[in-house]
């Protein structure tokens, strides 16, 4: 009987691939990056994701919105975890929005989220980190999610990193070289340069590190209940274990007066 | 309800006879709880409580996401969004109805093959199949429209892709398409009757599961060796069979908790692993994604509605005779439901008077040829329709037909079957041996 039992586990195992091929392809090469939150037991840097927002809000934020997060998450405590105040104060002093009751722009409140912003013609970026797919090894196998993420993120560092300075013009747009985009030429200029970025903590600010952090931000951006999450996976699992093997045991004892010794 | 000997309930208490004499459903309930089983039922039998255990989460589950999901163009995407950051527990909800469809087809998949070895769907089962084939053709039309309701790219650019197929029918293809879209193109009026039907379809599924489970209850479960349980006597019934509680239950429910454990992980570790990465990305008329591709579960099917093409000799031929009525991509529609109409008329393809597998020892080799024939559909479906993927796909889709018209009905007359156990019981013993003491299989204490 377990013959049979294997056979289904092959089966479970043989559909995975099918999975990842149906992922897609970027064309790009994406490395992937040891990001803190990687794996059923990994975890947001908060240190990172206040950089990330630091960065996000300094230079992103002149052309990308982030629409579909609301500004008070940036106090949840397993995210940016900002304190109360800070982020009613970040809310305040960075972004304006338009009221309809006032007809006109006010200050943002922690209820409203991160204002939208299409004016560049720019993507929105709250979903970006899981609306790429940055590798899907080994083997197109796209089973390295569980110890690497789908790497959305990893795609995010490497665009950044990915200019390689050429440039051409092409309908009236100039197009830049990046080893990352599929196609390899994009229209977004290269955002982020060494020390662009200042922080307080004097954090290392060169392009490497600058990328890796605003990416881990928008991962936070797209998954902000990643690590509630993985908690009730992890309970889940540990509990479900306990069932399997309390009703193996009540089976097992079950069937024993109908089972007796093998007769061949 | 079952046509195996058995013990009936009896209402004892004043109470439980006054219920009895108006709505016998305790007895009902009674009987199908208590339906004698194959003692040699193999884990392979276990699909079945996973399947209606997928049917009921996703009922669950999908009613809670419809109190905080609008299905309207403008906001179906910033609702979904709104679901996973805001709603409490909305993300784990949302992973669980996700993930829950893959389950499902999971199942559904190892359930089918399991009945094509095993030879579940031969007479008198014929009508249970049949029931089953229909729940899994109501089952992908429901998993179908439940992908377009997050109205994410893969969404829109599935539903089109999808709906299109109607648009290949010859004469009134084009007014069907517009029937079911409800305009020109996939548009609110689309979101709308997809979102209504996919509440629908579930609780259609439900009622055929009862008829289903009424079915088999009727004919009494097959089992590995395809021998049939003995009615001569309920004392001899009880020689091959063991009342479904709690035997039975307990085992499924063990294989259940171990299944959970796999999918519980799935959904808390990697949710988007199945998923498609466009999909966080809101629909848009305008761009259309590098690569459609559907969800794992329907590939095959994709694979064999694209493996013909113009230059394919049979579509020349159907396209001639009929002069032109029949192209290349009507057929693959053809193709891609007839994959299916012959999977359901498999009870009169196999001729063979040999129920199980497990006794015909060429059968096996052609049946775990067609399961690898599916895995390999499955791969060129999610591949670009191009060399040498389309000649796969082609060979792959000859012989899922091959299968079921042609070694299906040859192999019952040129193979020469091994010798079957005379009872279940006789093959219960050399597998586990007798029962120490005579220790009489009771219900439930």
């Amino acid at each position: 009987m377990f013959r049979k039992l294997a056979i289904t586990t092959a089966t479970a195992i043989a559909l995975i691939p099918a999975a990842s091929f149906a992922a897609g392809g970027s064309e790009g090469h994406i490395e992937n990056i040891q990001f803190s939150f990687d794996g059923p037991f990994g975890k947001f840097d908060q240190n990172q994701l206040q950089r990330g927002l630091q960065i996000y809000t300094e230079v992103c934020a002149a052309c990308h919105g982030l629409k579909y997060v609301p500004l008070r998450t940036l106090a949840d405590s397993d995210g940016v975890g900002l304190p109360e105040d800070q982020m009613r104060a970040y809310a305040e002093q960075n972004f304006e929005i338009f009221d309809p009751e006032l007809d006109d722009y006010r200050a943002a409140k922690p209820t409203d989220h991160f204002p939208a912003n299409d004016g560049a013609g720019a993507p929105d970026l709250s979903m970006m980190a899981k609306a790429r797919a940055g590798f899907h090894g080994p083997y197109g196998l796209g089973l390295n999610q569980l110890f690497k993420g789908m790497g959305g993120a990893e795609y995010i560092a490497a665009l950044l990193n990915g200019y390689t300075g050429e440039e051409k013009e092409e309908a009236g747009t100039i197009l830049y070289e990046n080893t990352a985009f599929p196609g390899g030429w994009i229209s977004m200029s290269p955002p982020l340069s060494d020390e662009l970025v200042e922080f307080a903590d004097g954090h290392a600010n060169d392009l490497h590190h600058l990328s890796e952090d605003v990416a881990a931000f928008l991962m936070w951006a797209a998954e902000p209940q990643m690590m509630a999450r993985k908690q009730s996976g992890l309970v889940g699992v540990l509990f479900l274990a306990l069932l399997s093997v309390l009703l193996y045991a009540t089976n097992k004892r079950l069937w024993a007066s109908v089972k007796g010794k093998k007769t061949t | 309800m079952s046509g195996i000997p058995h013990d009936h309930y009896e209402p004892n208490s004043r109470i439980e006879k006054w219920v009895d004499s108006r709505l016998p459903i305790i007895g009902l309930l009674y009987d199908t709880l208590m339906i004698p089983t194959p003692k040699n039922l193999n884990w392979m039998w276990i699909w079945g409580i996973v399947l209606t255990f997928c049917l009921a989460l996703q009922i669950i589950t999908g009613i809670v996401l419809v109190m905080h999901y609008t299905p309207h163009v403008d906001l179906a995407f910033s609702s979904i969004e709104h679901i996973m950051r805001n709603v409490n527990g909305g993300y784990m909800i949302r992973y669980l109805h996700m993930n829950g469809a893959s389950l499902f087809f999971l199942a559904v998949y190892a359930h089918i093959f399991r009945s094509l070895y095993y030879g579940s769907y031969k007479a008198p089962r014929e009508i249970t199949w049949i029931i089953g084939m229909l729940i899994y053709l109501l089952m992908m039309a429901t998993a179908f429209m439940g992908y377009v309701l997050p109205w994410g790219q893969m969404s829109f650019w599935g539903a089109t892709v999808i709906t299109g197929l109607f648009g290949a029918i010859p004469f009134v293809g084009e007014a069907i398409q517009t029937w079911l879209l409800g305009g020109p193109a996939v548009d609110n009026a689309t979101l709308n009757r997809f979102f209504s039907l996919h509440y629908l379809l579930p609780f259609v599924i439900a009622g055929l599961v009862i008829v289903h489970i009424w079915a088999f209850h009727t004919t009494g479960n097959n089992n590995p060796t395809g021998v049939e349980v003995r009615r001569g006597s309920k004392a001899e019934a009880e020689k091959d069979t063991l009342p479904f509680w709690p035997y039975f239950v307990i085992k499924d429910l063990f294989a259940l908790a171990v299944i959970m454990v796999v999918f519980w992980a799935v959904v808390g570790f990697m949710p988007n692993y199945l998923g498609h990465p466009d999909n966080y990305i809101e629909a848009n008329a305008l761009a259309t994604p590098a690569h459609i591709v559907p969800e794992w579960y329907f590939l095959p099917f994709y694979a064999i509605l694209r493996a013909f093409t113009d230059d394919v000799w049979v579509v020349q031929i159907a396209s001639f005779v009929t002069g032109g009525i029949i192209d290349a991509k009507f057929f693959g529609v053809l193709a891609m439901f007839g994959s299916i109409a012959i999977m359901a008329l498999a009870p009169w393809l196999d001729t063979s008077s040999v129920r199980s597998g497990r006794y015909r020892p060429s059968f096996k080799w052609w049946f775990w040829l067609l399961v690898i024939d599916f895995f390999v559909l499955m791969w060129v479906g999610a591949m670009p329709a191009e060399e040498p993927y389309s000649s796969i796909s082609l060979i792959a889709t000859t012989y899922w037909f091959a299968y079921f018209l042609v070694i299906l009905p040859l192999l019952g007359v040129l193979e020469k079957p091994l010798q079957q156990p005379d009872t279940i019981e006789e093959d219960f013993n050399v597998h586990y041996g007798k029962a120490n003491g005579g220790a009489e299989a009771t219900p439930a204490e």
